[in-house]
């Protein structure tokens, strides 16, 4: 059988889990909606403005640094499986100097970072 | 060959392993606020049944029962979509979990769903997905707490996903495969956690991090923010956040389990070995559950800066010099 067939057998409960579940709730809840109910809730001040305003722009900096170091993690993968797979010792060198120049680079990209100080949170800018 | 039966065991083993994503809160909730209240020299629940075992049963029901509205001014189709972005991933996840050997009842039956051969990559990648629940929740709500809490959600679960896979990078160097059942099997002989010792602590705090937990609950602080991305949430889909949660809770314990505390390994008794072996492996995953609850009644709140810093300065820079020491150590290997 298709490895994943039983993939898929968990996605189809976990969606019919929640649309039985919100069903059920649908069937039992009261329908009230009315008065102050229906603002955002701030800690029961009546809302100002508008949620979608500007935020703070390191979020999305955070955003670039996962797009960056993530997708040398994920070479990094298939690396840690053909080292552990290489029985010859040499092989094995030539592989973890390989990883040594990757790592390396990453270095490059992570020093360049911490120096424009994108991992100080509290700048003040 | 593919018969009758084995649809039949897949789809009994997939109910099984599902059974966990709305058991784990009802479990666990009680667990954790008896705990904490011992901790904290309190009592905890002891109303609503025998030592107040129902508690989270009743506070279910209450949820189901409880009105359910959409904010008017956020995105309704996102705003309904958001809970599904969560309990889905939170159940496919344990599609490649193995929480025993391979046992025979009448034929050889894998106490697994499915063994994936990418099942590490597999998990990671519905951690990713994981990220659109708060994404879409916070964003729908048109709440300014609720969009403060998914970005902080967003930002910390996507740097500490990072940090845990570069701990994850550790094991495969040890064991050439993604597999998790080959992972648990070679560990017959040693636990991961010992040579691995620096990757079994980047992975922990990675995953209380990925799971939104004291003391990196950052993005549901209730003194800053209220509740988080899911402030505008109420009755049965606010219930599934909490699902969600928990049952994300319980996934990261029984991976640590698996990749670093020997999975289903453990003494058996000769004659129930499966039986036995599925003891072990619930018992390790239930004492890091624990942990979980320990820290939370231990540990103060981190600030957002500090839990930055101590992601991007520390702990990766830490997960790398892990990986380089690993591999040295597996240089002479053959």
């Amino acid at each position: 059988m298709p490895a994943y067939v039983g993939v898929v057998i968990l996605a189809l409960l976990g969606f019919a889990f929640c649309a039985g579940s919100l069903v059920g709730a649908w069937l039992l809840r009261p329908r009230r909606p009315v008065g102050a109910k229906l603002d955002p809730y701030e800690s029961g001040v009546p809302p100002i403005g508008d949620a979608k305003g500007r935020h703070v722009v390191r979020f999305y900096l955070v955003a670039m640094l996962f797009v960056v170091f993530d997708v040398e993690l994920v070479f990094l993968y298939p690396w840690a499986v053909h080292y552990a797979e290489q029985g010859v010792f040499s092989d094995r060198l030539f592989l973890f100097g390989e990883m040594l120049v990757f790592v390396a680079i990453l270095l490059v990209a992570y020093a360049y970072a911490f120096k424009k100080g994108v991992f100080e949170w509290n700048r003040g800018d | 060959m593919v018969d009758g039966w084995d649809v039949l065991i897949l789809v009994i083993k997939a109910l099984a392993i599902f059974i966990i994503v709305p058991v784990a809160p009802l479990v666990f909730v009680l667990a954790e606020r008896k705990i904490l209240g011992r901790i904290q020299s309190r009592i905890g629940p002891n109303r609503v049944g025998p030592w107040g075992l129902l508690q989270t049963l009743a506070d279910g029901i209450k949820l189901g029962a409880k009105e359910d509205f959409i904010p008017p001014a956020g995105d309704r189709v996102v705003f309904w979509l958001a809970p599904l972005f969560m309990v889905v991933p939170a159940a496919m996840a344990w599609a490649v979990i193995p929480i025993g050997p391979e046992v025979e009842i009448g034929r050889k039956i894998g106490l697994w769903v499915t063994d994936l051969n990418v099942a590490i990559l597999y998990i990671l990648a519905l951690g990713s997905v994981a990220v659109y629940g708060p994404v879409m929740a916070g964003w729908s709500s048109n709440s300014k707490y609720a969009l403060f809490g998914s970005l902080r959600s967003t930002a910390q679960v996507i740097s500490y996903e990072i940090t845990m896979g570069v701990a994850v990078l550790g094991v495969l160097v040890y064991t050439g495969s993604f597999s998790l059942v080959d992972i648990v099997e070679k560990q017959k002989d040693m636990w991961f956690a010992i040579p691995q010792v620096i990757g079994l602590f980047v992975f922990l705090v990675s995953g209380i991090a990925e799971t939104n937990r004291a003391p990196f609950d950052l993005p549901e602080a209730e003194t800053e923010i209220v509740a988080g991305y899911h402030v505008e949430y109420s009755g049965m889909r606010f219930a599934m956040f909490f699902l969600a949660e928990y049952a994300n809770m319980f996934l990261v314990s029984a991976l640590a389990v698996i990749l670093f505390f020997g999975g289903w390994h453990g003494w058996t008794i000769p004659g129930i070995e499966g039986l036995t072996s599925v003891l072990w492996f619930m018992l390790k995953t239930l004492a890091l559950m624990f942990v979980y609850f320990w820290l939370r009644a231990t540990l103060p709140r981190l600030r957002y800066d500090q839990l930055m810093a101590f992601c991007w300065k520390f702990l990766l820079p830490l997960g790398i010099v892990n990986l380089l020491i690993t591999a040295v150590l597996r240089l002479g290997w053959s």
